[in-house]
């Protein structure tokens, strides 16, 4: 068959790591083609050069045959290329039509954009793959799975033939995975050659037609997907067998790290998008909070933060009401943040990672010496948080945008945990990491909880939900709907709680495992009914 | 084998990375001015060339001129308040504002502080403390203003320290009228009470003159000591202290920051504030000179400051490369119309020009760099990989 791409012998030096080492690649035309490796193993990287986004040292690049040298990605759409990148790239004050012609708006005389033109050319991109988007729609109001369509409609929309996904389903709840997944195959049938990252195996596994996997920088190995376990993938990746898990067992106290009661956050509109909660987190618990995005789960932890005003309710922390102290007060009480997007909310992207590690824990040591910002602890602990949470980077004086994606996320984990906090909010804590640290950061929550911390966790990810929490409460609609015992849940099962369709479904338990020692707060369960 | 081996290597070597050669590191940080400012002699010598003027003839005027001792002290003289005004500006730059005002901050400053000093007689030491004071307050309430616009109603910093740009300079032909010293327009012009000689801060001549003699009424303006100052305080506000990170976080990343605890409404407060403070102090030098605020009282050195903040990047040792530039060509932009080598002009193209070329220059300096490490790295490995 025809290959789309073929590279040859690319390598892409960075200061003080090599990214991509003399790699080869061969993507067939009409094939769904998985990258996988390790957090900084380079895949991203290999994608910026094909997408003409960085230049290769050395190396070629050929599509469809033909020797290339793009010198920015307008070359490389020109010859049919498009890239959805692991950060979104959308402007959230404009919508979705406004968003898909940015940079290549159809003009009409004097200079207009021709928004008509526009808008037809865009409903026949979405009609032939069969993506469905509001063009009318402002981004900012846009789901995470929307908005990852608006992305790749964008891309179909300057005519690529060949698409690259960097991580596309991290964001995403089982669902709307499906939905994606049906979304490629149709993309395929349509003729397109798809390149995609992800670093869920199980995934990879059952969509890619091939695997090519990358370790430190290197390609290791180009399998069929029927060849190879999981497992196998793993192993290839890391160069070494997996580490297991510990298995968890309960740590709950029947101390109260987190109180909320009453909660409720309006919106511009007034709309209630968190509507009367009442939660409770107790030490050494982690209780998951299960939803589709969208549903109220933003404010709610904004509320906590301290960042989202609320209409009314209260927030104790260890007893001490919390809800009218600044975001600071709080965070120095001890509430730890893993926000859901490390690159808006997470991180200073031009600052050195040793100014990244001190951010929220800037007012206390070892960051801080009184007034003076202390340079000298800060590198200490970034140096800690270096080792202990495997963050891969040759040094810590370089920009958090120096770093992989995964490996951003490790540095924000590691912040947070190192600081002790005494209940940590952490939105999709593993984000765009690989395997083989996914365990190991859920090794050191599990650890931290096991000291007493109380953890509200979020995530798309619902075996990580089902695996890590010792209770799961749903939010719908910003109404908690359910508490479930993740013990005798599936994924689907949640899933169906999550849209509200879970009529057929079997009474929830109102209790988790710690029934017995509850003093039944969350009695607000399915007040939907 | 080798997979493993440079695993290792990344991280054991990766330590002298940053570490590398100092002084080509400070060489490769001032090529960036330095090349723009080269560039600009060649680009305005073609202008001049096709203008049917003689470049080198030009050059060599400014050159010889530049060399002489009284120039240098003028020189000196004219970059210090240019330096504090791009410190100024250089304060709202890392919190992502942008402070046009230090125009209007510094010269409603100047006015008041003038007043100030010259309505009172006290020990130097106090007189001139409470002149500086006065600028500063008057300084920081106006940049707080603005501050208080932006934050509490929404007025964009651009568009609020324009508009009160305008109101004080309004204000200040009011109040120079208002204030003027009573009959002293036969003898020393239009303009506030003079301030008393205890109120002058001393020069600081003793420099200078260990290189030769001055000429009668040269002088190397005290205010520089205040300048140095405020480099330093600067410096350590900003790099070494919890108030420095917090506002420099809020510039990078807002949403980030706020989330780190950061309150954006009393950042930008705060360093409207604070800018607008550093603002005051950068009409003093001519206070102390003329010893009052009159109609003719130095303008621009406000815009100026920010394009000399521009061009040293906010850094405090690149905003005084910058001053020390502007205000060469400054100083020789004089000498042109004397000897009438090229038109004086010519110096206004130059600048547009390093401005414009500086940018781009930074932009290579950093790819070189980065190229260059990312070669030592390379370089490296392949001695670690057998
Ligand atoms: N702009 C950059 N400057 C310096 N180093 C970089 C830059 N971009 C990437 N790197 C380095 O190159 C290596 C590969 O990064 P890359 O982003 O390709 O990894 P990745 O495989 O996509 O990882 P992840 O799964 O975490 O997203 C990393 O060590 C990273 O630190
Ligand atoms: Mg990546």
């Amino acid at each position: 068959m025809a290959l789309a791409i073929e590279l040859s012998g690319v390598t892409k030096r960075f200061p003080g790591v090599v990214a991509n080492d003399k790699v080869d690649l061969a993507v067939e035309t009409g094939e769904i083609h998985a990258i996988c490796g390790e957090n900084g193993a380079g895949k991203s990287t290999l994608m910026k050069i094909l997408f003409g986004m960085q230049n290769p040292d050395e190396g070629t690049v050929r599509v469809h045959g033909e020797e290339v040298q793009f010198s920015s990605p307008a070359d490389a759409i020109g010859r049919g290329i498009g890239m959805v990148h692991q950060h979104f790239m959308l402007a959230d004050q404009l919508n979705v039509l406004e968003n898909v012609i940015l940079g290549a708006e159809p003009l009409a005389s004097f200079g207009r954009i021709d928004f008509k033109a526009a808008k037809k050319h865009l409903r026949k991109v979405g009609e032939a793959y069969g993506l469905d988007v509001d063009p009318h729609d402002l981004v900012e109001s846009l789901e995470v799975g929307e908005r990852q369509r608006v992305e790749i409609i964008k891309v179909l929309y300057r005519g690529a033939k060949i698409l690259i996904l960097d991580e596309p389903t991290a964001v995403l709840v089982p669902h709307e995975v499906d939905e994606l997944f049906r979304n490629m195959r149709e993309l395929k049938a349509a003729g397109e050659t798809i390149l995609f990252i992800d670093h869920k195996l199980d995934e990879v596994l059952e969509i890619a037609d091939t695997i090519t996997v990358l370790r430190q920088g290197r390609t290791v190995a180009t399998v069929k997907p029927t060849a190879v376990s999981s497992g196998d993938l793993a192993e290839m990746m890391v160069g070494a067998e997996l580490p297991t898990p510990q298995t968890s067992r309960s740590t709950v106290t029947t101390e109260v790290a987190l109180s909320i009661s009453g909660l409720t956050v309006l919106d511009e509109d007034n709309r209630r998008v968190v509507d009367d909660v009442d939660l409770e987190v107790r030490r050494g618990e982690i209780v998951g909070l299960a939803g589709v995005e969208g549903n109220g789960q933003t404010e709610l932890v904004g509320a906590i933060i301290g960042t989202q005003p609320t209409a009314s309710g209260s927030i104790r922390l260890l007893n001490v009401e919390i809800a009218d102290q600044t975001v600071r007060k709080r965070r120095n009480a001890g509430v730890g943040y893993i926000p859901q997007d490390r690159q808006q909310e997470g991180l200073l992207l031009f600052a050195p990672l040793w100014e990244n590690a001190a951010l929220g824990h800037q007012t206390k040591p070892p960051f801080a010496n009184g007034r003076w910002f202390d340079r000298f602890g800060a590198r200490e602990r970034t140096e800690a948080i270096r080792g202990w949470f495997d963050v891969r980077t040759p040094d810590i004086e370089v920009t958090a945008n120096a770093l992989s994606g995964g490996n951003q996320q490790k540095l924000i984990v590691g912040r947070e945990l190192t600081a002790k906090p005494k209940v940590l909010i952490a939105a999709h804590p593993t984000r765009g990491i690989d395997v083989g640290a996914q365990a190991a950061v859920w090794d050191d929550i599990r650890a931290a909880r096991a000291e007493g911390m109380g953890t509200l966790l979020i995530s798309a990810d619902l075996e990580e939900l089902i695996g890590l929490s010792d209770t799961i409460v749903v939010i719908h609609k910003g109404k908690l709907t359910a508490t479930v015992d993740p013990a005798s849940i599936t994924a689907r099962q949640l899933g169906s709680y999550m849209t509200g369709t879970d009529q057929d479904l079997p009474q929830p338990t109102h209790a988790g495992k710690t029934a017995d020692n509850r003093n039944r707060e969350d009695s607000t369960a399915r007040d939907n009914g | 084998m080798a997979e493993h081996d440079t695993g290792e290597s990344h991280r054991s070597q990766a330590k002298s990375i940053v570490g590398a050669s100092p002084l080509s590191q400070v060489l490769l940080a001032a090529a960036a001015p330095l090349g723009a400012f080269l560039f600009s002699l060649i680009a305005s010598a073609i202008v001049l060339i096709a203008a049917g003027g003689n470049p080198l003839e030009a050059v060599a005027d400014m050159l010889t001129h530049a060399s002489k001792l009284e120039v240098q002290v003028s020189m000196i003289n004219r970059a210090t308040p240019l330096y504090i005004s791009g410190v100024a500006a250089a304060i709202g730059f890392k919190m992502n504002l942008f402070n046009i005002g230090v125009e209007g901050q510094y010269r409603m400053a100047a006015i008041f502080a003038a007043y100030v000093g010259g309505a009172v007689v006290l020990p130097s030491v106090l007189h001139i403390g409470l002149i500086v004071l006065a600028a500063m307050v008057i300084g920081g309430l106006w940049g707080g203003l603005a501050g208080l616009l932006y934050t509490h109603r929404g007025v964009n910093e651009v568009i609020g320290t324009i508009m009160l740009n305008g109101v004080a300079l309004g204000v200040i032909a009011w109040l120079v009228r208002r204030w003027q010293a009573e009959g002293a327009i036969t003898e020393v012009g239009v303009g506030t009470e003079p301030i008393a000689d205890s109120g002058l801060l001393p020069n600081l001549n003793f420099i200078p003159e260990l290189f030769g003699d001055l000429r009668a009424n040269e002088e190397l303006t005290g205010v520089l000591v205040i300048a140095i100052i405020v480099g330093i305080a600067y410096y350590l506000l900003l790099n070494r202290t919890v108030f420095g990170y917090d506002l420099r976080a809020s510039g990078l990343n807002p949403f980030a920051a706020r989330a780190g605890g950061v309150p954006p409404r009393k950042m930008a407060l705060t360093a409207m504030l604070l800018s607008g403070s550093v603002a005051g102090l950068v009409g003093l030098a001519e206070i102390f000179d003329k010893g009052r605020y009159d109609p003719n009282f130095v303008g621009f050195l406000g815009f100026n400051g920010i394009a000399v903040a521009l061009l040293g990047r906010n850094n405090p040792v690149g905003i005084a490369v910058g001053a020390l530039l502007w205000a060469f060509l400054d100083a020789t932009s004089d000498i042109l119309q004397v000897t009438q080598t090229a038109p004086k002009e010519i110096i206004d193209i130059m600048r547009g020009i390093i401005l414009l070329t500086v940018v781009i220059g930074y932009e290579v300096v950093r790819r070189v760099r980065e190229r260059t490490e990312a070669a030592r790295t390379a370089a490296r490995l392949a001695e670690a990989t057998p």
